[in-house]
C-alpha cells in the first residue's frame, strides 16, 4: 500500500455524518418498534410475547412463526420485538440518573476543590478501575431482579464517567477569566455554576450519553444472560439467551439468532449515532 | 534530578497507591454486601426458616457482631490471606479460587495474544489514507467488535463449529474420556510437559481443541480495541512533524512506517492493553459462562446463583486486585519504556 498523496490535516466528516445518521435510523426504527409493539400485541396482529401455551413447543421457524417458538411455546418473533421496549426502558432510565448525580458531582468537586474533592476523586477513580459488568453483576446479584433495580444497577457504573469528564473540565474552565470577572462582580459559587459551568460542560455530555447507553444495552444483556437484571417474566434478550444456550446443542438455533441479532443491531446503531457525534461536535 | 530518579520516585508512588486502591475496593465490596437492602439469612434459608438455624448461620457468618467488628475481621483475614469459607461446600474461599483461577488466566492470555496478533494486523491499516476503503473497513471492524455481545458471538461461534460442523467441542475444558493433566492447573503446559515427557500428545491435543473456540470468541472481541489504539496512533504518527521531514529527506515510505511511525504508535498500544484486561474480565466471565469452562468468572456465577456470599466476595475482591496490579504494572513499565513521558 502505497501512500503518496496529501494527507488531510483533519479528518473529512463525510464518513461520520453517515454513520450518525445511519445510526440514528436504527435507534429511532428501535423506539418506534418499542411504541408500536404493544398496540399490536392489543389488536392481535402479533402474538402476545409472554403467551405460548396453544403454540408448539421449539418449532422452527414457520409461517405461523416466523421466527420460530422457544421451549415454552412462546412466539420468538414477538419476543424479540417486545425486548426494544424494556432495554430501551433501562438504559434511558439508568444512563439519565447516573446523568443527573454524576454531572452535578463533578461540577462541585471541581468547582470547589480541597478534600472533598480528592477524595471524590480517589473513590471514582477505584470505581472506575473495576470491570464494569463485574460491578454490575456484583449490584445486581444485591438489588435483585426488578426494573428500577436494573437500572441502579447499571447507573452506578456510569457515574464516575460523567463524574471524571466534567470534573476535569470545571477544574479547567474555573480558572478562566471570564470566572474570576464574574466573581468580582459578586456572583455567587451556585450561579457561576449553573449560568458558565454547566452550559460549557453539557457540550460533551451527548456523546457520553449515546457511548453510555450503548455499553449498557449489552451489559443489560450481559446481565439477563447470567439470570441476574429483569424479572423471568419480563421478555429481555439476555433471558432469552440464557434459555436458548441450553437447547443450542441440539441444533435449535432460531431461539438464539433473533434475539442476540437485535442486541447486537441496537448496540450498533447506538455506537454509530456515538462515533459520528463525536466527530462531528469535534470538527464543528 | 535525574530522570532515573524521579523515575524510581514515580514508581514508588504508584505502588504505594496500589494499597490504597485495593483496600478501597476490598472495603467497597464488603461494605455493598452488608448495606444493600436483603438479609443474606433469608436469601439462603428462606424467609420461613425456623429461629435457631437463622441464628446458627447468623453466628457462622459473623453476622451476629457488630459491623466494624465484622469489618475488622474481614480485613486482619485479608491481610493473612484468608477470604472465608465457601457456604455451599465448606471450602476455604482462596481454594477454591486457587482451583478455578489457572483455567481463567490459560484462557485470558492466549486470548489476549490472539487479540494483540489480530488486532494490530487490523490496525495497520492507519497508514492508509483518512476515509479510504481500508480506513473504513478498520474503523468498522472497530465498531462491530464493540457491539458483538461476546455471550451471543459465542453461542453463535458454537452453533456453527461445533453442533453443525461437528469441528470442535462445544463446552468444557478437557475431554471427559480423558484423565485430566495434573500439576499446574494450566492445562496447555501441563498436556505439553506429559507429550514431551511421555510422548501423550493427545492430551495437548484435546486441549488445544477445548480452548480454540471460547479464546478465538473472546480474541475477536478484544481485537477491536488493539485495532483502533494502533490505528489511531499510527494516524497520528504519520501526520506529525518528524514524519513528513523523515520523509523530506527521501526516505522510503516503507522504512518511514516501519523504523519511525511504528515504535512511537506501539507505545500507547500498551496502555490499552493495561486498560483491555478490565474488559477481558467482563468478557471472560461471559465467555466462560457459555462455554461452560471451569474458571473463576463461571464460578462466580454459580456462587451468585447459590447466594454464597463469601465466596462472591472473595472472587469479586481477586479480580479487582489482578486488575489493580497490572494496571500499576502496566503504568510502571510504560513510564520505564518512554523517555518522554515527564513525572
Amino acid at each position: 500500500m502505497v501512500v503518496d498523496a496529501p494527507r488531510p490535516t483533519k479528518p473529512a466528516t463525510n464518513l461520520s455524518a453517515r454513520l450518525a445518521r445511519w445510526g440514528l435510523v436504527i435507534v429511532a426504527a428501535y423506539a418506534a418498534v418499542a411504541l408500536v409493539m404493544p398496540l399490536l400485541v392489543h389488536l392481535g396482529l402479533l402474538s402476545d410475547p409472554t403467551a405460548g401455551v396453544d403454540n408448539p413447543v421449539n418449532a422452527a421457524p414457520s409461517w405461523g412463526h416466523w421466527c420460530g417458538t422457544d421451549r415454552l411455546g412462546r412466539d420468538v418473533c414477538s419476543r424479540t420485538l417486545a425486548g426494544s421496549g424494556v432495554a430501551l426502558q433501562v438504559v434511558v432510565l439508568a444512563v439519565l440518573i447516573a446523568l443527573l448525580i454524576g454531572v452535578p458531582l463533578g461540577m462541585v468537586s471541581g468547582y470547589l476543590g480541597g478534600g472533598l474533592d480528592r477524595l471524590l476523586v480517589l473513590l471514582m477513580d477505584t470505581l472506575y478501575t473495576l470491570p464494569v459488568l463485574l460491578l454490575s453483576v456484583v449490584l445486581a446479584f444485591l438489588l435483585g431482579r426488578g426494573l428500577p433495580n436494573a437500572a441502579a444497577a447499571l447507573c452506578v457504573v456510569y457515574i464516575p464517567q460523567y463524574f471524571r469528564v466534567v470534573r476535569n473540565q470545571s477544574v479547567q474552565i474555573k480558572a478562566e477569566l471570564y470566572i474570576e470577572a464574574a466573581r468580582s462582580l459578586g456572583a455567587g459559587p451556585l450561579w457561576i455554576l449553573r449560568r458558565y459551568l454547566l452550559r460549557n460542560v453539557i457540550t460533551s455530555v451527548p456523546v457520553l450519553l449515546t457511548l453510555n447507553a450503548a455499553d449498557a444495552v449489552l451489559v443489560l444483556g450481559g446481565l439477563g444472560f447470567l439470570g441476574l437484571g429483569l424479572p423471568e417474566t419480563v421478555p429481555e434478550w439476555g433471558g432469552d439467551l440464557q434459555l436458548a444456550l441450553t437447547a443450542l446443542p441440539t441444533g435449535i438455533w432460531w431461539t438464539a439468532l433473533y434475539p442476540g441479532l437485535a442486541l447486537f443491531v441496537l448496540v450498533l446503531g447506538l455506537a454509530f449515532l456515538g462515533e459520528g457525534l463525536e466527530r462531528w461536535l469535534s470538527d464543528g | 534530578m535525574s530522570r532515573a530518579n524521579r523515575l524510581l520516585r514515580y514508581v514508588g508512588a504508584r505502588l504505594a497507591l496500589a494499597p490504597v486502591m485495593l483496600w478501597l475496593l476490598a472495603s467497597l465490596v464488603f461494605l455493598l454486601l452488608r448495606l444493600a437492602p436483603g438479609d443474606p439469612i433469608d436469601a439462603l434459608l428462606g424467609t420461613r426458616a425456623p429461629e435457631a438455624a437463622r441464628a446458627a448461620l447468623r453466628a457462622q457468618l459473623g453476622l451476629d457482631q457488630p459491623l466494624l467488628q465484622q469489618y475488622g475481621h474481614f480485613l486482619v483475614g485479608l491481610l493473612q490471606g484468608d477470604l472465608g469459607t465457601s457456604l455451599t461446600n465448606q471450602q476455604p474461599v482462596r481454594a477454591v479460587i486457587g482451583q478455578t483461577l489457572p483455567a481463567s488466566l490459560e484462557l485470558g492470555v492466549v486470548a489476549l495474544l490472539l487479540a494483540a496478533a489480530v488486532g494490530l494486523a487490523v490496525g495497520f491499516s492507519g497508514i492508509a489514507r483518512a476515509e479510504s476503503r481500508w480506513d473504513l473497513g478498520a474503523r468498522l471492524y472497530g465498531i462491530g467488535t464493540y457491539a458483538l455481545p461476546s455471550f451471543w458471538l459465542a453461542m453463535m461461534a458454537q452453533l456453527v463449529f461445533a453442533v453443525w460442523l461437528g469441528w470442535l467441542p462445544v463446552g468444557g475444558r478437557f475431554p471427559p474420556t480423558l484423565l485430566p493433566p495434573s500439576g499446574t492447573g494450566f492445562y496447555l503446559l501441563d498436556s505439553l510437559g506429559d507429550g514431551l515427557l511421555h510422548g501423550q500428545w493427545q492430551n495437548l491435543l484435546g486441549s488445544l481443541r477445548h480452548l480454540l473456540l471460547p479464546a478465538g470468541t473472546l480474541a475477536v472481541l478484544l481485537s477491536g480495541i488493539f485495532a483502533n489504539a494502533l490505528r489511531l496512533n499510527l494516524r497520528r504518527a504519520m501526520d506529525s512533524d518528524y514524519v513528513e521531514a523523515a520523509r523530506s529527506r527521501g526516505l522510503s515510505e516503507r522504512r518511514l512506517i516501519l523504523r519511525h511511525a511504528l515504535p512511537n504508535a506501539l507505545l500507547p498500544v500498551l496502555t490499552i492493553t493495561g486498560i483491555t484486561v478490565a474488559s477481558l474480565i467482563g468478557g471472560a466471565l461471559l465467555i466462560e459462562v457459555t462455554f461452560s469452562w471451569p474458571g473463576v468468572a463461571a464460578r462466580l456465577q454459580e456462587a451468585i446463583a447459590q447466594r454464597d456470599y463469601p465466596l462472591v466476595q472473595g472472587i469479586v475482591v481477586v479480580v479487582a486486585a489482578l486488575v489493580v496490579m497490572v494496571t500499576v504494572a502496566v503504568d510502571v513499565l510504560l513510564a520505564w519504556l518512554d523517555p518522554r513521558l515527564e513525572f
